[in-house]
């Protein structure tokens, strides 16, 4: 009997070491909730130009969720070599509470470490029942809203600071004015779902809402998944710059030893093979050869970042979406 | 008490073991929780607090939970003395589906349900005319709850039933007493600790529940807004403190239900004795 069980310890033993020693290796992305698609597709196209050039094989591994529960994650020990967010504040958060990457982790790569970027744009019925061409016209009494809550999606923070951007825009920086129109805004969402698919569960499944606000990738992938001849999509004239930023979780790839590889991963997405890919999902991409070959499927806008308006993410917080802040009180006020 | 008079041997190593289980289980993550509480400082406490969007948040989620333990006490009463009292074809199939709450993913029912009661679901769409709404709305959330927590009502009155001999109801049906009267005087007096700790728990459960309710609530701050979603919104700020002080607050208020409604059963079961 004890011999049976010592052998099959050692038979498993030795399993194991096979197998760690043949292991390729690895690195894990983790990455914003609606990506899972984009990098499915981009992943196998880097493990073989790796492959090509180094000539040993690797394996990028994925994982989604909302980017500050990723955030969360890997502060609590989830190991991910890179990350792949779609908004700073979550990179931020991990040199703020755990020292895994250095502050100035944004200037690693280039186009700020975003190798791609959206917009917050429109998604309307087939035939824009409701006319909606720009934001003003969301503020309508007849118009409901479906999107994300802000405090739980970056997606949404981003509509909330889109919608904000027009006001100022429009009534020249007058606090008040600005103040009411985006609590007209917030006033006619009819379902604050925690994250971007649930919003868009709401939109297309229980035909919640006159207009989906979501990033402009989202939009046309929706449109493309649940039919073009059941919804439109419509880019305001004005809206806010989102970029996607991306960076090396440095201690945990210095630990793992996959620093070359990591860093390799995301120098990749800067490449023409995967900004075509990038842009083939509908995102905005910088390569001027990939700009300009899907010239005609991103219409002009002005965008404007964040920070040009509000300050750093960290002000934007404090000032808009802490407990107590800006959203809080419009959205008080709506209750009233 | 020596350990060699005890019906199973090992008694040390078997309360060894179960204490430690408990430990791990449950006391360490309660007390990892109460020391990431303890970290957040007096004025952020009453600043978070005095809220008025967690308090809308805790005034919906304790009149839901309510709402719904209460559907659950008769329905639950209801279909515990079906499922144990009557014969009938699928008798079996009913009881184990009395489980499927605790089997089915909670996020899953929550979207299943916000499915079925839309204004374009199976059922929404016969509601919508006679002006319902169910889903995005409060009456979708105590929905959600009552789904989750009907097990433990029926599964607590269950045994209790089954012990409960027919020969009482037939003496008191043979000496006179109205159907109304057998139920009132003889049935529930006896099932009163079972179906009040069965409707506890579903309360408490109630309390906490995140899955089910945030795809059919709608979510609106001050309206439809539970007290978990805040929590889960708090971490998502990063304002791990607070996430812990508010899960602390909605802990205790839970152990303190319970414990009262111990308290109350003893009372009562002390003077069901005399």
């Amino acid at each position: 009997m004890i011999r049976i069980i010592f052998k099959t310890f050692a038979a498993t033993l030795f399993l194991f070491t096979a197998m760690s020693a043949g292991a390729q290796q690895q690195i894990l992305n983790a990455s914003y909730d609606v990506s899972r698609e984009l990098f499915a597709a981009i992943n196998p196209k880097f493990q073989a130009e790796w492959q090509k050039k180094t000539g040993s094989p690797i394996e990028v591994q994925q994982s989604h969720a909302g980017s500050s529960t990723q955030a969360t994650a890997i502060l609590q020990g989830l190991k991910a070599d890179v990350v792949t967010f779609n908004q700073s504040t979550d990179i931020d958060v991990l040199h703020q509470k755990g020292k895994l990457l250095s502050p100035d982790w944004r200037t690693k790569f280039a186009n700020n470490s975003s190798p791609f970027y959206s917009t917050t744009a429109f998604l309307v019925r087939k035939g824009n029942p409701k006319n909606i061409q720009d934001w003003s016209d969301l503020a309508r009494a007849d118009v409901k809203l479906v999107f994300p809550n802000p405090k739980t999606s970056g997606n949404a923070r981003y509509t909330y600071l889109a919608s904000w951007i027009y006001a100022y825009e429009t009534f020249a920086g007058d606090e008040k004015k600005i103040r009411d129109f985006v609590g007209k805004v917030l006033a006619n969402v009819v379902v604050f779902d925690t994250g971007g698919r649930g919003a868009t569960t709401s939109f297309v499944e229980r035909e919640l809402g006159d207009v989906l606000l979501t990033f402009e990738s989202e939009v046309n992938l929706i449109r493309k998944q649940y039919g073009e001849d059941k919804y439109d999509t419509v880019v305001p004239k004005i809206s806010v710059l989102a970029e996607f930023p991306v960076a090396v979780v440095e201690k945990v790839a210095t630990a793992e030893g996959t620093g070359k590889a990591a860093h390799a991963y995301l120098e990749y997405l800067y490449s023409a093979e995967a900004q075509e890919i990038l842009a083939g999902f509908y995102y905005r991409v910088h390569h001027p050869d990939v700009v300009a070959a899907h010239a005609a499927q991103f219409p002009a806008l002005k965008l404007v970042a964040v920070e040009s308006l509000f300050g750093d993410w960290q002000t934007i917080n404090e000032t808009h979406f802490a407990t107590g802040a800006a959203l809080d009180q419009l959205l008080r006020r709506i209750a009233q | 008490m020596k350990g060699g008079n005890r019906v199973l041997p090992g008694f040390r190593l078997s309360l060894g073991l179960g204490v430690l289980y408990l430990s791990l289980i449950v006391l360490l993550p309660a007390t990892t929780l109460v020391l990431q509480a303890a970290q957040i400082r007096w004025s952020e406490l009453l600043f978070y607090f005095t809220d008025p969007r967690l308090l809308a948040a805790v005034r919906v989620t304790f009149i839901a939970a309510i709402c719904a333990s209460l559907c659950n006490a008769l329905l639950g009463l209801l279909l515990a003395w079906i499922l144990t009292r009557y014969e009938f074809p699928g008798r079996k199939f009913a009881d184990t589906l009395i489980d499927l709450p605790f089997a089915l993913p909670t996020a899953v029912a929550g979207l299943t349900l916000s499915a079925l009661f839309a204004k374009n679901g199976w059922i929404g769409k016969m509601l919508a005319p006679m002006g319902v709404e169910i889903s995005f709305s409060f009456a979708g959330i105590v929905l959600a709850m009552t789904f989750t927590s009907l097990p433990f009502v029926v599964r607590s009155l269950q045994p209790v039933i089954e012990d409960l001999a027919p020969e009482y109801e037939e003496a008191a049906e043979c000496l006179g007493a109205t159907r109304w009267q057998i139920f009132w005087r003889i049935l529930l007096p006896s099932l009163i600790p079972a179906l009040s700790m069965g409707t506890t728990l579903a309360l408490v459960r109630s309390l906490g529940e995140f899955g089910a309710v945030i795809f059919i609530a709608g979510n609106m701050p001050f309206a439809t807004e539970v007290v978990s979603l805040m929590i889960f919104t708090y971490i998502g700020e990063y304002a791990y403190e607070a996430a812990a002080a508010v899960a602390f607050v909605l802990l205790l208020t839970s152990l303190l239900i319970l414990l009262i409604v111990q308290l109350l059963q003893r009372r009562y079961s002390a003077r069901e004795k005399l």
